[in-house]
């Protein structure tokens, strides 16, 4: 008889997680009120969707909680790379079966029957997330420190091209959370895991 | 509509209370602050000595990550933004004026010579020029040219005690502000009496302002009164609300 459980997601991966999606949550809501103080487009975020109250307070948020996501997510990443969490999972990358479980999942017809197994879609996107936010602290460091650290900022077109691409990696990672929610709320079996660290044998 | 007007409603004077009700019931609400306990009154309190502490510790990394060497880009005159967006806490029909003959410049502190300066005394002084980019805590950035005095040859002069950690600054518009004695040494630190190839023109701060090009345009004072050289803190108007103190560059 084996057991009713089967570990799926290691005690490192799940506190990271979640202390990833509150760091995130706060640097998204801070930095939507610090972007409506001279907005890149014609439009602004809704007041109520933000985080700060005013200017000033949405620095203090931003500038708080880039702390957690930039330790957080080291140890994510020394974690993921030293144990080799993101070889046995994520790798290798096939971008051509990427792209046909991505449109599978958006037909919902992707089967996701071994939930320790990810599909090729989702190996991109976890990646793609992890890239994203790795650009966003990057070009985020050129618009606190555009002098000290203007070596990087050349690479990404000085203040002002750090703006632009600081705005894009948030509209992408902000894209990424709802797809994200979106295939958990599809296929809910894989939230508790991401809690209990387990997975429930489906018999 | 001026720059200042139109981000007005994110700079708000002296709603600071209120708005800060409204922003830590907002901070409450998304259950961002499920890391912090307690009574919903300590809470508040907490949220806003923790995010306070928070912004010392990055006064802090900041100035350790300040090289007293590192120039800030400079840009050909072609790049100069025109027209120069005009920003303050008050709008374009309040910019404070005086008369350039009676206008003193008042140093106290810990420096040797106490007396006030004339604008033609600091007109006689080396003057040095740089076009660089002034970048604004709202986001947006502009390239200006600027000239006048070095400030770290103005505090020589004035005999100021270079190992003070912070120089203060009054401005007639009632605005105040403060810096660190390393961004006050630093070569592009500059008091300015020209903004491009004029005198500084009251939108911009005549007679004098201060120009960094490695802080934020709000630590760069307009219409400075008075300067002097200290050990305590002496915070400013916008530091005192809530916005980052070192703000550098």
């Amino acid at each position: 008889m084996p057991a009713a459980t089967v570990p799926l997601h290691p005690l490192a991966v799940r506190i990271t997680h979640w202390v990833n999606a509150l760091a995130l949550l706060a640097m998204v809501l801070s930095g939507w009120r610090i972007y409506n103080a001279d907005p890149l487009f014609g439009f602004v975020f809704p007041d109520g969707w933000t985080l700060g109250g005013w200017l000033a307070g949405a620095l203090q948020w931003h500038f708080a909680a880039m702390w957690l996501l930039f330790g957080n997510g080291a140890a994510y990443l020394a974690y993921g790379i030293l144990s080799g969490h993101f070889r046995r999972k994520l790798l290798p990358l096939a971008p051509r079966a990427a792209l046909r479980d991505a449109l599978d999942a958006l037909c919902l017809r992707l089967k996701h029957d071994d939930l320790s197994i990810y599909n090729a879609a989702q190996r991109a996107a976890y990646l793609g997330a992890m890239v994203l936010i790795v650009l966003l602290v990057l070009s985020g460091l050129v618009l606190w420190k555009p002098v000290q650290l203007q070596g990087l900022g050349l690479l990404m077109g000085d203040y002002e091209g750090a703006r632009y691409l600081h705005f894009f990696c948030m509209a992408g990672i902000v894209l990424f959370v709802v797809a994200h929610v979106l295939m958990v709320a599809l296929v809910p079996r894989t939230f508790p895991p991401m809690i209990t660290g387990k997975l429930r044998r489906s018999l | 509509m001026s720059m200042g007007e139109r981000f007005k409603p994110h700079r708000g004077p002296r709603l600071a209370s209120l708005e800060r009700r409204l922003f830590l019931r907002q901070g409450l609400s998304l259950g961002a602050l499920a890391l912090l306990s307690g009574c919903e009154l300590t809470e508040d309190e907490s949220v806003q000595r923790v995010l306070n502490a928070m912004s010392r510790w990055n006064d802090g990394v900041q100035s350790w990550l300040f090289d007293p060497a590192r120039l800030a880009p400079e840009f050909p005159e072609s790049r100069i933004t025109k027209p120069f967006p005009f920003n303050a806490y008050y709008g374009r029909g309040e910019i404070r004026r005086v008369d350039p003959g009676t206008w003193r410049l008042e140093v106290g502190g810990m420096v040797r010579e106490k007396r006030a300066w004339t604008l033609p005394e600091l007109n006689q002084l080396p003057q040095v020029s740089q076009v660089t980019r002034h970048i604004c805590v709202e986001g947006w950035s502009a390239i200006g040219k600027w000239s006048g005095v070095r400030f770290s040859d103005f505090l020589r002069r004035i005999g100021a005690d270079l190992t003070a950690k912070y120089v203060g600054f009054k401005c007639f518009d009632d605005y105040s502000t403060s810096i660190d004695m390393a961004t006050a040494l630093h070569p592009q630190t500059q008091l300015s009496l020209r903004f491009g190839d004029q005198l500084l023109p009251p939108e911009y701060g005549a007679p004098v302002k201060l120009r960094m090009p490695t802080k934020l345009g709000f630590k760069n004072p307009k219409h400075i009164a008075a300067l002097f050289v200290t050990n305590a803190n002496p915070g400013g108007y916008w530091e005192d609300q809530g916005y980052n103190w070192f703000s550098g560059s």
